[in-house]
């Protein structure tokens, strides 16, 4: 089976086979998350690569008149949207019952945290990543780098009362916060290479440093996190662009 | 002692969708309210990282963030007072997460901006803006409803409370600008609809009316015309 980027997508063992597409891009933190929720569901996915900068793609516009942006999920002949929402759609729509491969806890009380904390991922980290990558002043770099590492240090914190003393912070298996946060690791890793700047510090933050290489070595996992090289090349390829193109 | 304490003022939106949710489950709670412009310890407490309300607190544990304590409410009471506040199938919940998510992104703030709005464009601005947003939730209205009277069909359900907190809000914002938002003309469905949730047995019980809502948003509005005031001296 191919998807529309040509590459080959091995059918899993015991794989739901249904019409699912992504519109998304390999690289994006929020469209990592939901392939990653569909891998853990061995649900089958088709990835349609789409044109986000104007002109956006047609099938982006219309399934995702609101905000015109990726991720979105087609399943159906429907379309959900916002990272969070289709995740959470994903464990809903394809849960076995047993709650085996569950991707939001049972417990409510434990829901609300891992929700509280993926909202607090979405509100604190995107921004001043975005803003320390494309940046230039070094004194507003140190201030983002600060803001991040704290954002990453409560995360630290919050790995324990979630993990409950084990791998992930879903506990034994990869969950909901996990996905949230673990599909920002190639993102972070490249701006620290990018920016010769610490933000998963080893000496720092031990937890997160371990629960990192456990969570890119999980097997719905592997392959799905670029790598911090794989982002160089591709800012790189984007500024070449911008540079080329005269000003409007 | 009660088991379940929400900290906050029915004043503020964000704490009526956790007193809606309440509401419509008959769960009882004790009110603690925190004074405009002062932080309880018990608020930095339960919530150290954004020190904001709502927080429940539920055999003395905290939950924080608005949309998160009514998903919590709805998980721990399912059968309780008028039922599930969630829709029933996962498309519908992501539609009404959705929804959820865009009001408190993009149209919430783009009402509060009238209040802000210190030129008479940057008002108009505000407003265009505000009647772009109800035209899509009019649309989203339309979907949803599926001619019946609320967001969630038959019941009111999650984004009839996770919009419905604004209802008062939006006559208020009417109020103090001069101008029609949520009028039958343009906005037909959702126009009966606030009527309709207005007068929901487990809503008006606990709805601050226009009156409340208003005077609070003067309140509200001297302070950011202060908070401006002070940020330009500085600059």
């Amino acid at each position: 089976m191919y998807s529309a980027t040509g590459i080959n997508c091995t059918p899993m063992a015991g794989a739901v086979v249904e019409d699912v597409k992504v519109l998304g891009l390999p690289l994006i933190p929020f469209v990592i998350r939901v392939l990653i929720a569909l891998r853990l569901k061995r649900v089958e996915y088709e990835l349609v690569e789409v044109q986000i900068a104007e002109p956006k793609s047609e099938i982006l516009v219309k399934s995702n008149p609101v905000y015109k942006k990726i991720p979105v999920l087609l399943h159906r002949g429907k379309s959900i949207c916002e990272s969070a929402v289709i995740v959470q759609y994903i464990d809903e729509e394809w849960s076995d019952g047993s709650g085996s491969s569950s991707i939001l806890p049972a417990d409510p009380f434990d829901r609300a945290l891992v929700r509280f904390w993926a909202a607090y991922i979405d509100d604190k980290l995107p921004a001043p990543v975005r803003a320390l990558r494309w940046g230039t002043e070094a004194e507003k770099a140190a201030e983002l780098a600060g803001q991040i590492r704290q954002a990453l240090g409560l995360l630290e914190e919050a790995f324990v009362e979630c993990g409950k003393g084990k791998g992930f912070f879903g506990g034994d298996a990869v969950g909901y916060l996990d996905i949230a946060l673990g599909s920002c690791l190639g993102w972070i890793r490249a701006l620290e290479k990018a920016k010769s700047v610490k933000l998963l510090d080893a000496e720092k933050l031990p937890r997160l440093t371990g629960w990192a290489e456990r969570f890119l070595a999980e097997e719905s996992v592997k392959g799905l996190v670029p790598d911090a090289d794989e982002y160089q090349k591709f800012y790189a390829a984007a500024e070449a662009r911008t540079s080329a193109t005269p000003a409007a | 002692m009660a088991d379940v304490k929400l900290i906050g003022s029915p004043l503020s939106p964000y704490v009526l969708r956790a007193i809606l949710a309440l509401s419509l489950k008959k769960v009882e709670y004790e009110l603690l309210e925190e004074k405009f412009g002062e932080k309880s310890e018990l608020l930095l407490k339960s919530n150290p990282i954004y020190k904001k309300i709502p927080v429940l607190i539920h055999h003395d544990r905290p939950i924080c963030e608005s949309a998160v304590i009514v998903e919590y409410i709805d998980e721990v009471w399912p059968e309780s007072g008028f039922g599930a506040i969630l829709p029933a199938d996962a498309y519908h919940r992501a539609l009404h997460r959705f929804w959820t998510y865009y009001v408190d992104d993009k149209w919430f703030p783009s009402l509060v901006a009238i209040g802000k709005a210190e030129t008479e464009e940057a008002k108009a601005e505000a407003v265009e803006r505000v009647r772009a947003g109800l035209l899509l939730l009019e649309e989203a209205f339309v979907k949803l409803s599926e001619g019946k009277a609320f967001f969630g069909g038959d019941r009111v359900a999650f984004l009839d409370v996770m919009f419905g907190c604004f209802v008062n809000w939006i006559v208020a914002a009417e109020e103090l600008v001069s101008v029609e938002l949520l009028d039958e003309a343009t906005v037909p469905a959702l126009h009966g609809w606030a009527v309709r949730f207005r007068e929901h047995e487990a809503v008006k019980e606990v709805m601050p009316d226009s009156g409340r809502v208003l005077g609070f948003l003067k309140i509200l509005q001297a302070k950011w015309k202060a908070d401006a005031a002070a940020a330009k001296k500085k600059l």
